[in-house]
């Protein structure tokens, strides 16, 4: 317990990290992961196949392998950056991987979705002029969106719980490395463990029983 | 171009063929549609009625043969398609309302989003459609709280807001329960006498005599017989048609 106090403020400031890197991450994959699901379900076949294409490779690489590709190889190798401050670059670069992973997720959830829209209420789009981009953005997304809030609830949890592996992207601030780190002073210390644990849950939690207190407020009558 | 007394049709088909796969689905459709003129069009189950009605404005398309609708070939995509198909509205057998919008917002979408009208103009508008198809009270609800007949009056509100040169009906009350589809016949009837050219896919008998001035016989995707209402129920001039009728008749 009393490694706990001794080290909260070094787990806080880590904790903090990981609600950051997840509030970005969240925006950034909710978008991409909309823009997949635009390709997938365009009439034009080579967007199609492009999306098709990312969303199968992405989401079945592990995380780590995305991440690390995105500090090795984005970073080292072709020598993108996002800031000369080491510590800030690999930040970016872990939300740049994370955002490009969740977004798979985040799509194939959607697109779900859009199957249980009626292809009856595209065709009236199409049918009173509302082209491919409109009838998406005003009548199919919004119901789609509707009907998987509780998913899209889920891959949001997996997302939070997934900023603890940063640390294959090269960023070492987040709360799960702080706690290894602190291990290798103190030992293992369970009351740090579970501090630890009780701080995920606290935002996980609540995650959940909002987006399922949503879907079902949200919930389309067909 | 529009105006009623312009001889040349509306819609002209010539020569033309649709196939699914191999199945030869419309076989040398020659049709043509005058200004104000409405259409049934009645035949057995797969013999391509709504093939037909989903050709002219072009959610599906052709293999061969043309199409023009007001002297013009249909666009083949984007914009002008769009454009297009604004002006052509449709009347679903399963009413396609949109189910997160209210009665009101399924009518003033497409002249918001399309035609970009002002909400307010849209919102009195649609009130005018709304009353005169005699859902105005209902504006408010969603379409999973009417029922079929209302919601399929919805739908025929939603596309004359469009103002449309033309209106399809595709089976209009073939799934509304039997002491609903005479509320729907009323309001299509009523457009007829407007003036409205329309194409209607139905087996109402007492609609196409009441308001057709054509009727066309189609089998195995051809048209057999075109004829006036009358002509063609009491009289019909081929075995086909006649068969056909015999089957309707005996319920
Ligand atoms: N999208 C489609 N794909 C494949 N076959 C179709 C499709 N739409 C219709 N068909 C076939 O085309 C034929 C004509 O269908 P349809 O135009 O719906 O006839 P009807 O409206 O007169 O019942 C049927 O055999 C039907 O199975
Ligand atoms: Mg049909």
């Amino acid at each position: 317990m009393d490694d706990l106090i001794k080290y909260a403020p070094d787990l806080l400031a880590g904790f903090l990290e990981n609600v950051k890197l997840s509030l970005i991450c969240a925006v950034l994959a909710l978008v991409l992961g909309t823009i997949l699901v635009s390709m997938r379900v365009s009439p034009t076949p080579v967007l199609r196949g492009a999306g098709t294409v990312y969303v199968n490779i992405v989401r079945n690489t592990p995380l780590t392998l995305v991440l690390a590709f995105s500090s090795l190889g984005l970073s080292d190798t072709i020598g993108l950056a996002f800031s000369a401050t080491p510590s800030t670059n690999s930040f970016w670069l872990v939300v740049f991987g994370l955002s490009a992973y969740t977004a798979t997720f985040v799509c194939e959830a959607l697109r779900a979705g859009i199957n249980t829209v009626p292809l009856g209420q595209a065709e009236a789009a199409r049918a009173i002029g509302l082209t491919f981009l409109q009838s998406l953005r005003l009548i199919i997304l919004p119901q789609a969106f509707r009907t998987v809030v509780a998913p899209l609830g889920s891959v949001m949890i997996a997302m939070i719980k997934n900023t603890t592996v940063a640390i294959a992207g090269g960023y070492l601030m987040e709360s799960a490395f702080v706690m290894r780190d602190t291990f290798d002073d103190t030992g293992v210390s369970i009351p740090i463990f579970v501090g630890l644990v009780i701080a995920f849950m606290a935002v996980t939690l609540p995650v959940g029983f909002v987006t399922s207190r949503l879907a079902s407020k949200l919930a389309v009558a067909r | 171009m529009t105006e009623p007394g312009d001889p040349r049709p509306l819609v002209n088909l010539e020569g033309v063929n649709k196939h699914f796969g191999t199945l030869h689905v419309l076989k040398d459709i020659n049709l043509s549609v005058a200004r104000g003129e409405v259409v049934v069009v009645i035949g057995p189950s797969g013999g391509g009625k709504s093939t037909l009605c989903r050709l002219v404005n072009r959610l599906e398309t052709i293999d061969a043969g043309k199409i023009t609708f007001d002297g013009q070939e249909l666009p083949a995509e984007g914009k002008a398609l769009a454009r297009f198909r604004s002006d052509v509205g449709m009347v679903f057998q399963s009413f396609n309302l949109f189910s997160h919008k209210t009665i009101l917002e399924n009518v003033t979408l497409g002249p918001i989003k399309v035609r970009k009208v002002s909400k307010s103009e849209a919102d009195k508008r649609g009130m005018e459609l709304l009353e005169r198809v005699g859902i105005a009270s209902q504006a408010g609800k969603y379409p999973a709280q009417l029922s079929g007949g209302q919601q399929q009056r919805t739908a025929i509100a939603r596309a004359l807001a469009m103002n449309p040169k033309m209106i399809l009906f595709d089976e209009p009350t073939s799934a509304l329960d039997p002491e609903m589809v005479q509320e729907v016949l009323d309001v299509m009837t009523g457009l007829a006498r407007d003036g409205m050219t329309m194409m209607v896919v139905t087996h109402e008998m007492g609609f196409a005599r009441r308001a057709a001035n054509r009727v066309v016989f189609m089998a195995g995707g051809e048209i057999v017989e075109e004829a006036e209402p009358d002509a063609f129920f009491t009289n019909p001039r081929t075995d086909r048609a006649r068969d056909f009728l015999s089957k309707i008749l005996t319920h």
